[in-house]
């Protein structure tokens, strides 16, 4: 008979792990596998916890559902323009703050301070800056009558004018974190890859092109990557400045849809919402694998600080 | 292309709480002959990288000129100035390719200047052939070795036929195989191309071995100019006989009495001329003759057997430092079970600074008796 | 080549140079007045007063009569402290459960020798790739099926792992050199001992930065507490704020409502402005938002 040989090292280290195990497996893991199962339960019912059949019925009403049409259509929208215009205002920014010496870390510490500012907060002061009540047209509708334009209610009133103003908060909520990532990405390019183009009489121009871009280029795309996930992901900004009926205010967005089926007005639905979830994973990592293709194909791998 | 430095001084502002100046290079002049391979010679810290770095006009100064023959480019900008310069850690962009690292100086020049793609493609073959990486064209710079990438760098630098070539610590990132042999290669290079060359390093043996001529620096002052061999054998100052041979100068302190250097209570040679002082002695190891009646009695610690010759270690108590080292041919024969050890001195190996300011005093030394 | 050629050069040279810094620092300063006119407006109209605010059909750029009276409607009108109360128990106990959890699981990834290690942590990497959106689902329904709505425990319990934080911890525990761990068992030390009087104290610095961190994340959070509290006593500042919007004040009064605004944000603009260097390098060290 073989005896076993006690190792308490090996136990030990399960009972360290057990904790983070237990949570993991309850809120991550087991939800994971459960919200496909859900996915695929037609005709649940969260009272009697009971349902009718097993297929693929909640998928088909998902993107039959005009709601969830117009929330994937408000999150493309979104994207289409936040994330290559975040990303390019945040490089522009952070190639004129490294370029500076004096009131640099001045303009760091303002530029950082939207990412830790409570979006639902700040939201609403952006919804007062833009809306049009009775009494006031609000600030930006002065800005605009001032200069000859038509006032415009950007909250409640045309579908363009909504949009703009998210656009426009989201790309302030999110340029923080891209300029803190691009401006220490253009600090690690070592200075004498600069002295060198200088010495070698290379104008401003073909130092940014040739040098500085190819040197930050993994650092762009892993922007581009995170930038795309997080405005497929769009959601409490959105509350923010819209309120929380968003399908009414035709601002809905994926993820707010997949929240509309699972509480609130609309709610009770787990297996829709799983359904528009699923959706909308598959949908974030079809991009992101376009994405990191692109990048391989077209950031040199070399590229990068010395 | 003749270099000329007049009365160069570079301060930069202090960092920290004092806001003390530093100042990096203090009234530099200099004249650099057309042609030559200089060596900027010192301590790190010294101001030779800073003065590169004048010349090269990344850095401008605080006073004082710089001319390039006729032409005053004090406040011309790096690129007008018609140099190339070899960075100490290269600075090869990581994300080109050898020829495209080498072609790019061409490719930043406008108008009439820039030559025809054809062009470019020879000259930065001709570029790679004189320091011989024609075969490493399609490489990146990371998939080099250490030599290589130097030999890029160079090329880089010598693409658009500067008029002076500057090359910062050029072999510091080298193992001691390929500094050798990169050394020689920088000589020749600097020969069959005749641009005058600049180059600055800390290791005395580097600048010695392939320099015309060596500039010593020190705390922003140049200490001594001259060719290797003349600053070897007659140094200026105690700061240049430590900074330069190796193994590094032996300093005793002693005595001026009646005509002769005394150390310890022994006359060990002749000085005429000289007052009555105070002196601090430096004696190059290849000074010392072992002689049994000799003036100088040193205790005896070893011998290090090196082949060709050897190395007597030795203390004494007037000596600076706790060990005197001497070479000798491996001719002679020491005695090693005993306890003491008798040098005679070879006079023009022997250097008199004074005490306090370690400047060389000038006087006639000879052997007693003689 | 002749001197005055030169100066020519030198002297464009220059003037563009100067341009260029003009026009560089002019960009910056209107991107920074962008970022910060939200915060002056915000601090502006919670100072003016109900009537004058709704009076101003144009908007006025300041006020003569600052008032604080918009404060104290915040905390009478609306459960505004109670929301604040909520809030800090809420990222004090999530932050401090944590720590605790992070702590022990770095540890044995980086330090004890163990068989399925390895899986474990290639499983635990795997799942920084799930989205939370995809989890919320479950939990919801767990959590409404456990009785925990509107409780501390079901706010609390699905945010006490991280795997990013326990990936970044045990980064920083396998720095430590191996030899104090050797010199520690050969004294005697037992492995807790040991985590506690070296490692921790060691890596206190990413601790810090991890804290703070989940401070942060735990002030801001809207949408779970949204799912799982509809009682107002429940309530963080967050869904505080939108119930503000919704209904508190009557809905017009915006002055009140701003002051709100100011009270829930001051908090993270002062801990931000104390830990700007750690918060700022934790962040690029592995921040997501954006």
């Amino acid at each position: 008979m073989e005896k076993k040989r006690f190792e308490p090292g090996r136990l030990k280290g399960w009972l360290y792990l057990l904790p983070a195990i237990l949570f993991l497996g309850a809120f991550m893991v087991y939800p994971l596998v459960d919200v496909f199962v859900y996915s695929f339960e037609e005709g649940y019912n969260s009272a009697s916890q009971t349902y009718l059949g097993v297929g693929w019925y909640n998928y088909s009403y998902v993107l039959h559902d005009p709601y969830f049409l117009q929330a994937v259509k408000n999150t493309l929208i979104l994207v289409a323009v936040t994330v290559p215009l975040s990303t390019g205002l945040a490089l522009l920014i952070s190639v004129g703050l490294s370029s500076i010496g004096r009131l640099k870390n001045l303009f760091q510490t303002i530029y950082f301070l939207p990412y830790v500012t409570n979006t639902l907060a700040v939201g609403l002061v952006f919804m007062i800056l833009f809306k049009k009540t009775a009494y006031s047209d609000g600030l930006i509708n002065f800005l605009i009558t001032s200069f000859g334009g038509n006032a415009v209610d950007f909250i409640d009133g045309p579908y363009w004018a909504k949009m703009l103003v998210l656009c426009i908060y989201t790309t302030w909520v999110v340029l923080p974190f891209k300029i803190l990532i691009l401006t220490s990405a253009l600090a690690s390019v070592s200075q004498e890859y600069y002295n060198a183009a200088r010495v070698d009489g290379t104008s401003k121009l073909r130092i940014f092109g040739r040098i500085t871009l190819p040197m930050i280029s993994p650092m762009i795309f892993y922007l581009v990557i995170t930038g795309f996930i997080g405005a497929f992901k769009a959601y409490s900004d959105v509350v923010a400045l819209f309120g929380t009926n968003l399908n009414a205010a035709e601002m809905n967005t994926i993820v707010g849809y997949v929240y509309d089926m699972l509480y609130g007005d609309s709610g009770g639905y787990p297996s829709y919402a799983s359904a528009a979830a699923i959706l909308l994973f598959v949908i974030i990592l079809t991009i992101t694998c376009v994405n990191l293709l692109v990048s391989k194909k077209s950031v040199p791998n070399e590229a990068g600080g010395m | 292309m003749e270099v000329i430095l007049e009365n160069l001084t570079k301060t930069f502002p202090g960092r920290g709480r004092q806001r003390q100046v530093v100042t990096a290079v203090k009234d530099v002049t200099f004249r650099i002959p057309d042609g030559k391979l200089i060596g900027l010679l010192g301590p790190s810290g010294c101001g030779k990288s800073t003065t590169l770095n004048l010349i090269s006009g990344l850095i401008r100064p605080t006073t004082g000129s710089i001319f390039f023959g006729e032409d005053d480019v004090t406040s011309l900008p790096p690129e007008h100035r018609g140099i190339g310069l070899v960075f100490q850690n290269y600075a090869l962009y990581p994300h080109l390719t050898v020829k495209q690292n080498i072609l790019f100086p061409l490719q930043n020049l406008k108008g009439k200047e820039r030559p025809s793609k054809e062009e470019m493609r020879k000259k930065a073959f001709e570029a790679a052939r004189l320091v011989q990486i024609e075969d490493l064209m399609d490489r990146r710079p990371k998939e080099l070795s250490g030599g290589q990438q130097q030999r890029v760098a160079i090329a880089r630098a010598l693409v658009k036929m500067p008029k002076v070539l500057l090359l910062d610590e050029p072999l510091s990132n080298l193992d001691a195989r390929l500094r050798l042999q990169t050394r020689e290669e920088i000589r020749r290079i600097q020969r069959e191309t005749g641009i005058t060359t600049i180059f600055v390093t800390h290791d005395q043996e580097e600048a010695m071995s392939i320099s015309d001529e060596i500039v010593v620096m020190h705390e922003g002052v140049i200490r001594q100019t001259g060719r290797p061999q003349e600053v070897y054998d007659d140094p200026a100052s105690l700061f240049v006989a430590k900074f330069l041979g190796s193994p590094p100068i032996n300093v005793f302190e002693g005595r001026i009495r009646d005509g002769r250097l005394l150390i310890g209570e022994e006359a060990v040679l002749l000085a005429k001329g000289v007052e009555d002082q105070e002196v601090t002695v430096g004696i190059r190891p290849e000074g010392f003759v072992l002689q049994e009646d000799g003036p100088l009695g040193c205790r005896l610690n070893g011998v290090e057997v090196m082949g060709r010759d050897i190395s007597v270690v030795s203390s004494h108590p007037a000596a600076q430092s706790r060990t005197i080292r001497s070479i000798i041919a491996s001719e002679n024969r020491v005695d090693t079970a005993s306890e003491t050890v008798r040098f005679a001195l070879l006079p023009h190996k022997v250097f008199l600074f004074e005490k306090e300011s370690g400047n060389r005093i000038c006087c006639q030394t000879e052997r007693p008796g003689e | 080549m002749t001197g005055i050629d030169y100066e020519k050069l030198e002297k464009s040279a220059r003037i563009r140079q100067r341009a260029v810094r003009v026009v560089t620092y002019v960009f910056l300063a209107v991107w920074a007045v962008i970022v910060l006119f939200p915060f002056y407006w915000m601090l502006l109209t919670s100072v003016k007063s109900y009537g004058a605010y709704n009076s101003e059909y144009v908007p006025r750029f300041y006020t003569l009569s600052p008032t604080l009276k918009n404060y104290a409607d915040a905390f009478t009108a609306v459960p505004l402290g109670r929301y604040l109360i909520n809030t800090a128990i809420f990222a004090v106990a999530t932050t401090a459960l944590m720590l605790g959890v992070i702590v022990l699981a770095a540890f044995a990834l980086a330090r004890l020798e163990f068989r399925g290690k390895n899986l474990v942590f290639v499983i635990f990497l795997s799942l920084m790739m799930i989205p939370n959106e995809l989890v919320i689902i479950t939990n919801f329904v767990t959590v409404t099926n456990l009785d925990l709505r509107n409780t501390f425990l079901g706010l609390i319990l699905p945010s006490v792992t991280s795997v990013f934080y326990i990936y970044l911890l045990k980064e920083n525990f396998e720095q430590i050199p191996d030899n104090l761990y050797y010199a520690a068992k050969v004294d005697g030390t037992s492995d807790l001992k040991y985590l506690f009087k070296v490692m921790l104290p060691i890596s206190r610095p990413t601790l810090i930065t991890i804290t703070i961190l989940k401070v942060i994340e735990c002030w801001n959070s809207y949408v779970w507490p949204r799912l799982i509290t509809d009682d107002e006593a429940y309530y963080l500042v967050s869904n505080g704020i939108q119930e503000i919007r919704e209904n508190g004040f009557g809905r017009e009064n915006i002055p009140a409502m701003m002051a709100a605004v100011v009270v829930i944000s001051i908090p993270l603009i002062i801990l931000f402005l104390v830990f700007r260097n750690k918060i700022m390098e934790g962040v690029s060290r592995g921040g997501t938002k954006g």
